[in-house]
């Protein structure tokens, strides 16, 4: 018999903590399945900061570094700088990315940091019980957003990823989700691309998934897919927000001119 | 070479190749010297980062792919890094940081003051942790203490604080760097670099069961206990027949060195004991002399902050006077000698 799928090696064999329906065991299974396609895993080194996704250790068997909530991107930048050939990337949250990280982000955006952000967006802070995220959408209701967000106390949601795109350092940003089947085999596709662009040494690289979060929206998990394809796109478009890959002559040809 | 620059040329001569800081005065010559000087070093990375947090997070990560790193700031850029040196503690990455302190408290002024003496030796951060402080006097001890600081950072895995104030980070001596003698650091097993031919690695502070954690808490105390016993430091000058005594450091016991001699030199039996390390307090050597120092006569930059462990060292055997000058002054020798005077005669010292 053909064997047509295997369970990837990189993922240790272990129960995750992640709830039923969440969107955090789907793309910490795709970034296994990446690594060992690109045969990266003996060179990588993966910072979860806070959040849900602090305990990816225990599932992703490469080397990891916990960074405190909001600082992933400045320790990626002082692992990358260290060691400009091995693959280095953050797993972050929204809050951790758009609200107490935005500096941290921004900034190593800017420098073109050679490392790779997967950003969970499920405009919610997960981990602490359900509070208002920066990407919480207008209307909203949170367990700090009880009446809906508004636009008058709590501002609109910050589009981050947009924010990242207009600057000089970021090469590659995408906006996915994991849904369906097929847009799930298309985040696996924007990781691995821009796994690849960093691999190339082209600059930031940037993937943003919007990941379902069932229970603290108090949803099933396939009306949390559904809220996601039809209210959180209305905020946050999928598709390619920018692509400088092909054209891109990264750092060492940028300092040369 | 200045103050600044020689903790920068110390840095790189110890095998410093990484440098992340923001501008904060008194300490800019040093960002400054590194961001050239870390050119003409192999592998040398220099960033001003964008907040003094991402620095010291930029410093975590630097160590943890194994490299030898140091941020330096003044006191407010410190008390943001405060976050980052619990983490480097939780974790056990070695790091070296310098505070050129200046007065306080909030924006304060930038002139020369011991108000951190707190924050240093008590961690500013949260948790149960320790940092080396190591308090240099001299321009020469500036470059003496950042080279040991680097291998008493890798030997323990643990942060250094080089603490200073704008005072030494400006003045100019001649020094060497010739007095460093490497230590042997053991191999660092804990780096992260990529699980090649080995499994992978895991750096954390995070342990939620409890048990666990009290189990680190009391690992980290125990390599704490093993500081205390190798790394404390100290000078005494003129003690011997000593009936008081100033306990001060930094730029205070340079300036009490002076009126020390003065007294000396006007028959009055005066002695100085200098703490080189903050963290280890040199108690011992405090408590030993319990008894038979009459008084022990603390001077700071600040309102009194070392005094507390002066008086905890001496548990009451022997009494203490405070002399404090705070905000950014610095006495003269000949200040601080008419309050030992008067202190000398008052308690009857001179007969």
């Amino acid at each position: 018999m053909k064997k047509v799928y295997e369970r990837p090696k990189l993922l240790k064999d272990a129960i995750m903590h992640y709830c039923p329906g969440c969107g955090h065991s789907i793309v910490t299974k795709l970034i296994a399945e990446v690594l060992e396609e690109m045969n990266l895993a003996d060179r990588t080194i993966c910072i979860p900061p806070a959040g849900c996704a602090v305990l990816t250790y225990n599932y992703l068997d490469v080397d990891t570094s916990e960074a405190a909530h909001g600082r992933a991107c400045a320790v990626a930048t002082g692992i990358k700088r260290v060691l400009p050939d091995r693959l280095v990337f953050t797993y972050q949250g929204d809050g951790d990315m758009a609200a107490i990280g935005t500096a941290e982000t921004i900034h190593a955006a800017n420098r073109g940091e050679c490392f790779t952000t997967i950003f969970m967006n499920n405009a919610v802070y997960g981990m602490t019980g359900g509070q208002m995220a920066p990407t919480t959408l207008v209307g909203q209701k949170t367990t700090t957003s009880p009446f809906g967000r508004t636009v008058k106390n709590e501002g609109a949601p910050i589009p981050i990823s947009e924010m990242i795109a207009i600057l000089g350092g970021a090469v590659y940003i995408e906006r996915t989700t994991v849904t369906s089947v097929s847009a799930v085999k298309n985040t696996k596709r924007a990781i691995k691309k821009a796994f690849t662009a960093q691999v190339d040494g082209l600059g930031f690289t940037l993937v943003e998934v919007l990941s379902p979060c069932p229970t603290n929206w108090k949803m099933t998990p396939l009306k949390a897919c559904r809220w996601i394809e039809e209210e959180m796109t209305k905020a946050y478009p999928l598709g390619v927000l920018k692509d400088e890959t092909a054209r891109t002559p990264g750092r060492e040809a940028a300092n040369a001119d | 070479m200045r103050g600044n620059t020689i903790v920068g040329e110390a840095a790189v001569r110890a095998g410093c190749t990484c440098y992340f800081g923001y501008p904060i005065t008194p300490q800019n010559q040093l960002p400054e010297y590194m961001s050239r000087r870390l050119t003409e070093v192999e592998g040398g990375i220099f960033i001003q980062s964008e907040s003094e947090l991402s620095a010291i997070n930029m410093v975590l990560g630097a160590s943890v792919a194994g490299a030898r790193v140091m941020t330096s700031s003044s006191s407010p850029g410190i008390s943001l890094k405060q976050e980052g040196i619990s983490f480097l503690c939780g974790c056990e990455l070695p790091a070296v940081i310098v505070n050129m302190v200046r007065g306080g408290p909030g924006l304060g002024n930038i002139s020369p003051a011991q108000s951190d003496y707190f924050q240093a030796t008590r961690g500013g951060g949260h948790g149960d942790y320790r940092v080396v402080v190591l308090a240099p006097g001299s321009c020469q001890e500036v470059a003496d203490l950042t080279m040991a600081a680097f291998d008493i950072a890798d030997y323990y895995r643990n942060p250094v604080l080089i603490l200073a104030d704008g005072m030494l980070g400006q003045m100019m001596e001649p020094v060497t760097f010739e007095n460093y003698a490497p230590r042997q650091i053991p191999e660092k097993d804990y780096i992260l670099d990529g699980a090649k031919n080995r499994p992978s690695r895991i750096n954390k502070s995070l342990i939620l069961s409890p048990q666990m954690m009290e189990d680190h808490n009391w690992k980290l105390v125990r390599k704490y206990k093993t500081i205390e016993r190798n790394e404390t430091r100290y000078e005494e000058f003129m003690m011997d027949d000593a009936k008081l005594a100033v306990v001060a450091y930094g730029t205070a016991a340079r300036i009490a060195k002076g009126a020390v001699k003065r007294a000396r030199g006007d028959g009055m039996k005066v002695g100085l004991i200098r703490p080189i390390s903050l963290w280890p307090f040199p108690s011992d050597i405090i408590r030993k002399r319990a008894g038979k120092t009459d008084l022990f006569f603390v001077f700071e930059m600040s309102t009194g902050q070392m005094v507390d462990d002066v008086r905890l060292a001496l548990e009451g055997r022997s009494e203490v006077y405070f002399h404090g000058r705070p905000g950014g002054i610095i006495p003269t020798p000949v200040e601080v000698l008419r309050i030992i005077s008067r202190q000398y005669y008052q308690k009857g010292l001179g007969e």
